[in-house]
């Protein structure tokens, strides 16, 4: 079952077409990545989703039933790109204050609250403001905040952004923990890096259109050039053969494309007859990067994204 | 409807426990009572014990100039313009030669304004001199003169000033209802950018925090506008009502300290006596102020001081509030973007100074009316008690249905620009999302 289905959906500003005719859905229970670089349009999609905008058209459906901001909202959690808290106002208050606007009930929230203050090692904080935290810390609080009503989804912009690598892992094992349990959950990022590990389908935008939509297997085999890397204890001597081209050559491993109608057996088979001592042979998939740099090839975001 | 009660429950809460809150609870009207007092302090200090020389050849004022407590007159011989100042004098006054009032002037010398005050009473001594003059060279008797000199404003006959309405009369009092229409009107101008400029600052930070965004996930963005103007509201009203309940309790402090019963007994010496001693005469003027100040109409005042202090603060504060969710990081954009809310509130406050003193011109009756003004402008009117009843009605739904106009239009720009970060926004964008539907 879909927990969201967006239909062609558009949302047009005076000066572009900030998303314009997307469509997907999202499994629950599934990881999912919107993918894009800045710009593409992914804040105003996930704004659309969580009911800080309507679509100028367009449908989205929530559990299978039109999308109702106001009944959804509390099964719904945002952490937008921005991160942002009352600085001046103590955490747990601050963390009480946001769960009770998400539905909670008072009893229910400090339970909660105290729950994940626990976990983070964050119980002596409880009166401090978030104007003495560090960087770091207010993120975890934000992190907080957002996964306290134990939404059915969990929406995060570019949650690792400003992270240093341990409060990164903490988040993302939490992450990880949530989907366990049945969350959903929807990255937004424009890292594409940062995804491939975690993500089981991905949606790919660009200006405002959507690209590239499938499960990361599949898109990566859609995309693959037929490349082995090959692996040697020394490199043999050059030989011609109609079965692959060398495409880059190492100090102990060259780089093979296979040639159209043939197959990786029939390279190792011409490998071994020449003797070669082959010591590792694997494929080489593209990564999402260069997937996303072929599809919008030429255009001038390509070119500004290769450069980043 | 919950969730803007929380979210109300949070800015006042957070607001009230905050040590500004209290502070200026306090400062304020130390503040008030401060500049009263310094501004009393300056109008004596300004002409008091000023020694001024005069040249009067002919002696033609040396008579009649009488010394007050704040000017001394003196007729030395040998200062001129050059040295009255070394010897002591402030000013000096130069009655020309064989002075005919007619084709010569007199001037007055001195290094620096004398005050308007000072300048005032030296005018009236010359007016009096040269009018003796006049009555004692058409041969009018000197003690004649003398015994209606004598007469002093106020002490031969009663004025007394009294307003009709239908069958009702009442006395008058224009001074009283001049000072509390002012410093009604004075209150309201000032709560409104007190509050209002709270409330700008308020949306100001949650953008700036980007919070803004946290919440608007949870809650309408018109519910986070309204939760925090009312919140700020309340804070307002919490802040008056405690002003109120300490001046009750400061007269009341005051009035035990004079207790009722020697007012009593000053009252009773002073009907039958006639006069009333000098140590008992401050116990008097204490009562017959109170009394005076009991003597108008609070019970209109106060309902309508509190109808318009809270309709023209949700008049205003959408508006503010509209202005801080467009303002980015820069404060001078909040002050240009401010413009177009302050220009009416202050023009507002130049037409409640006419009001207070001409409850009835048109421009007292037509500011009262349109919701821009009418907060400030009417409460100026309202002490004079000749305000008809019609034009309060009038006034009172002309600024319930203004304030749900500016917050309905406020809440359209404020919910484009509170999630606009880093883009200057001009009026004329604000104009187009006025006219853009959801």
């Amino acid at each position: 079952m879909n927990i969201l289905e967006l239909y062609n959906l558009k949302k047009y500003y005076a000066t572009q077409k900030a998303v314009d005719d997307i469509s997907f859905s999202i499994p629950e229970g599934s990881i999912f990545g919107l993918l894009g670089p800045n710009g593409a349009g992914k804040t105003t999609l996930l704004r659309m989703i969580t009911g800080i905008f309507y679509p100028d058209s367009g449908n989205i459906f929530f559990e299978g039933e039109k999308f109702d901001p106001v009944a959804d909202i509390p099964k719904i959690g945002y952490m937008p790109e921005e991160r942002g808290l009352y600085k001046k106002m103590k955490i747990g208050e601050q963390a009480l204050y946001l769960a009770m606007l998400k539905g909670m009930g008072k009893k229910d929230a400090m339970k909660k609250i105290k729950e994940w203050f626990v976990k983070f090692e964050m119980e002596s904080w409880w009166n401090k403001k978030v104007d003495d935290l560090s960087k770091g810390m207010s993120q975890k609080l934000q992190f907080v905040t957002t996964v306290l009503h134990e939404p059915k989804l969990l929406i995060l912009d570019e949650p690792f952004s400003g992270l240093d690598p341990v409060n990164s892992n903490l988040i993302k094992d939490e992450i990880f923990k949530l989907a366990q349990k049945g969350t959903t959950i929807i990255f937004s990022t424009h890292r594409m890096e940062q995804v491939e590990e975690i993500c089981d389908k991905i949606v790919l935008v660009n200006k405002g259109k959507k690209i590239l939509d499938g499960s990361l297997i599949q898109i990566k085999n859609d995309f693959k050039e037929h490349i082995f890397k090959v692996g040697f204890d020394a490199i043999p001597a050059r030989f011609d053969s109609n079965v692959f081209k060398i495409i880059d050559e190492k100090e102990n491993y060259f780089n093979v494309k296979i040639d159209d109608g043939h197959t990786p057996a029939e390279v190792l088979q011409e490998l071994l007859t020449q003797k070669a001592s082959i010591i590792s042979f694997n494929e080489i998939l593209p990564t999402l990067n260069e997937i996303f740099i072929k599809q919008v090839e030429d255009t001038k975001t390509a070119r500004e994204f290769s450069n980043n | 409807m919950n969730k803007i009660w929380l979210v109300i429950k949070r800015e006042y809460l957070t607001r009230v426990r905050n040590k500004t809150f209290i502070l200026s609870t306090i400062l304020l009207p130390l503040f008030f009572i401060g500049f009263i007092f310094a501004s009393a302090y300056f109008s004596i200090q300004s002409d008091s014990n000023q020694k001024v020389a005069v040249t009067d050849n002919n002696g033609i004022f040396k008579s009649s100039f009488q010394n007050d407590k704040s000017i001394t007159y003196e007729f030395p011989s040998d200062v001129n313009i050059n040295n009255f100042k070394q010897k002591g004098y402030s000013a000096l006054l130069i009655i020309p030669k064989n002075y005919d009032f007619a084709s010569d002037s007199i001037s007055l010398v001195s290094d620096k304004q004398l005050g308007i005050n000072a300048e005032e009473k030296i005018k009236n001594q010359i007016n009096n001199a040269i009018r003796n003059k006049a009555f004692l060279q058409n041969n009018i008797d000197r003690k004649v003169l003398d015994s209606i000199n004598k007469i002093d404003e106020g002490s031969i006959y009663n004025f007394r000033p009294v307003i009709k309405q239908g069958n009702k009369t009442e006395q008058s009092n224009s001074g009283l209802s001049y000072g509390i229409g002012f410093g009604s009107g004075i209150l309201i101008y000032m709560t409104l950018f007190i509050y209002g400029a709270a409330v700008m600052r308020g949306v100001m930070e949650e953008k700036m925090n980007r919070i803004a965004e946290v919440i608007i996930s949870s809650v309408k963005p018109f519910q986070l506008m309204m939760g925090k103007i009312l919140g700020i509201a309340a804070v307002g009203i919490t802040q008056l009502l405690i002003w109120i309940v300490l001046i009750i309790g400061l007269s009341s402090v005051t009035t035990i300290f004079l207790s009722p019963d020697s007012l009593q007994h000053v009252q009773t010496i002073h009907s039958s006596v006639g006069g009333a001693t000098t140590g008992s005469s401050a116990a008097m003027n204490f009562l017959t102020a109170k009394n005076t100040f009991l003597s108008a109409n609070w019970g209109l005042i106060i309902p309508c001081f509190l109808f318009y202090f809270i309709g023209g603060y949700l008049f205003y504060a959408s508006l503010f509030a509209a202005v801080g969710s467009v303002v980015n990081e820069d404060p001078q954009e909040a002050q240009s973007l401010m413009l177009p809310i302050t220009m009416p509130i202050i023009l507002s406050f130049i037409i409640m100074t006419t009001a207070a003193g001409k409850p009835d011109a048109p421009i007292s009756v037509w500011g009262s009316m349109i919701p821009f003004s009418s907060p400030i402008v009417m409460m100026a009117r309202i002490p004079s008690g000749s305000v008809p009843v019609w034009q309060i009605a009038v006034s009172m739904l002309s600024l319930v249905a203004g304030f749900i106009l500016t917050t309905m239009l406020a809440a359209k720009i404020y919910r484009t620009g509170i999630l606009l970060y880093g883009k200057k926004v001009t009026f004329k964008e604000m104009g187009k999302w006025l006219f853009r539907k959801s």
